[in-house]
């Protein structure tokens, strides 16, 4: 069994309203030296399988065709073994 | 022969009985409901993808929609030359079939936006907007979270120059690119707008602008 960990957030270019609405509230807080806020979303599967590549390809598989719209959102995961994190 | 509606009910769409009273009882024509759990639009020749929140718009607006059983049928439909509607969440489900291009982001002021706003037609040389003028003004009612209309640079070149935008908003109220509110395909008969115009169809409710265009795409296929 693996696990992955995957995070769904707006492509760079699109505008995060939510992301830069917590940024001035970061600024104003005085963390300056955070630059850059991004919101967005995160998702586990529990994915059945015997190698870390063949759940690899299942969780890209399903970032692409369901977890992620790639006309607004850009996807990035982490496969662990279940259990090890 | 004349217009056969098929108004498509998701769990969650709360829009289909407006559209179904608007078809129905004002523009006269056959109408009947389908169920998202039926395989074929049957003897439909226009299909309507009608408001609301379906699957609760959970993961994304539309995400979850787009692989129920109706909507691979409304695909070959479209894809056939069917004329295929999508009003607000329908303009959604339609982005993410990819029946249309872009995607519906979060309105850019993050609020739910619910008001009768002033359009533009841009285009009325379509099957959905010939009963208009060119640069005519209506009122029709917005109702939305997620309207902000998006796509890349490329594609907002195509719709310009394909004429494929119909609509657009005369005070951009969600973020939309180019103010958009309504864009129809390629193939000139699919139509996704994020106003209602079936809650604008019945004059003793106060405002019958989108009446027209109901009207127009029921003569369309006759």
């Amino acid at each position: 069994m693996f696990k992955a960990k995957i995070t769904v957030t707006l492509r760079k270019s699109i505008l995060d309203p939510q992301g830069k609405a917590v940024e001035h509230s970061l600024k104003s807080l005085g963390y300056d030296r955070i630059k850059d806020t991004r919101i967005g979303k995160y998702i586990e599967l529990i994915i059945d399988s015997d190698s870390k590549e063949d759940a690899f390809v299942t969780a890209e598989e399903a970032c692409k065709k369901v977890l992620a719209n790639p006309v607004m959102e850009d996807y990035s995961f982490e496969i662990i073994e279940e259990g090890k994190d | 022969m004349g217009a056969r509606v098929g108004i498509v009910v998701f769990p969650g769409s709360n829009c289909d009985h407006d559209a179904y009273y608007a078809f129905k009882d004002i523009v006269k024509a056959d109408t009947k409901f389908i169920w998202h759990k039926e395989g074929n639009t049957g003897d439909r020749n226009i299909i309507i993808l009608p408001g609301g929140f379906s699957y609760g718009d959970y993961l994304r607006c539309g995400a979850i929609s787009k692989f129920s059983n109706i909507m691979k049928d409304v695909v070959r439909f479209a894809n056939n030359g069917g004329v295929v509607i999508g009003i607000c969440n329908g303009f959604q489900i339609l982005c993410e079939s990819g029946l249309l291009p872009g995607a519906l982001l979060r309105n850019e002021r993050l609020q739910f936006v619910c008001k009768t706003v002033s359009l533009k037609v841009e285009n009325n040389k379509s099957i959905f907007s010939f009963n208009y003028k060119i640069k005519e003004d209506i009122n029709i009612p917005i109702a939305h979270g997620e309207g902000n209309y998006f796509c890349d640079d490329v594609t907002l070149t195509e719709l310009i120059g394909n004429n494929q935008i119909l609509f657009t908003y005369n005070d951009n109220p969600n973020g939309s690119v180019f103010n958009i509110a309504g864009i129809q395909n390629k193939g000139r008969n699919v139509l996704g707008m994020m106003p209602h115009p079936e809650r604008a169809a019945d004059k003793k409710l106060g405002n019958a602008d989108g009446l027209r265009l109901l009207k127009g795409i029921a003569e369309s296929v006759e």
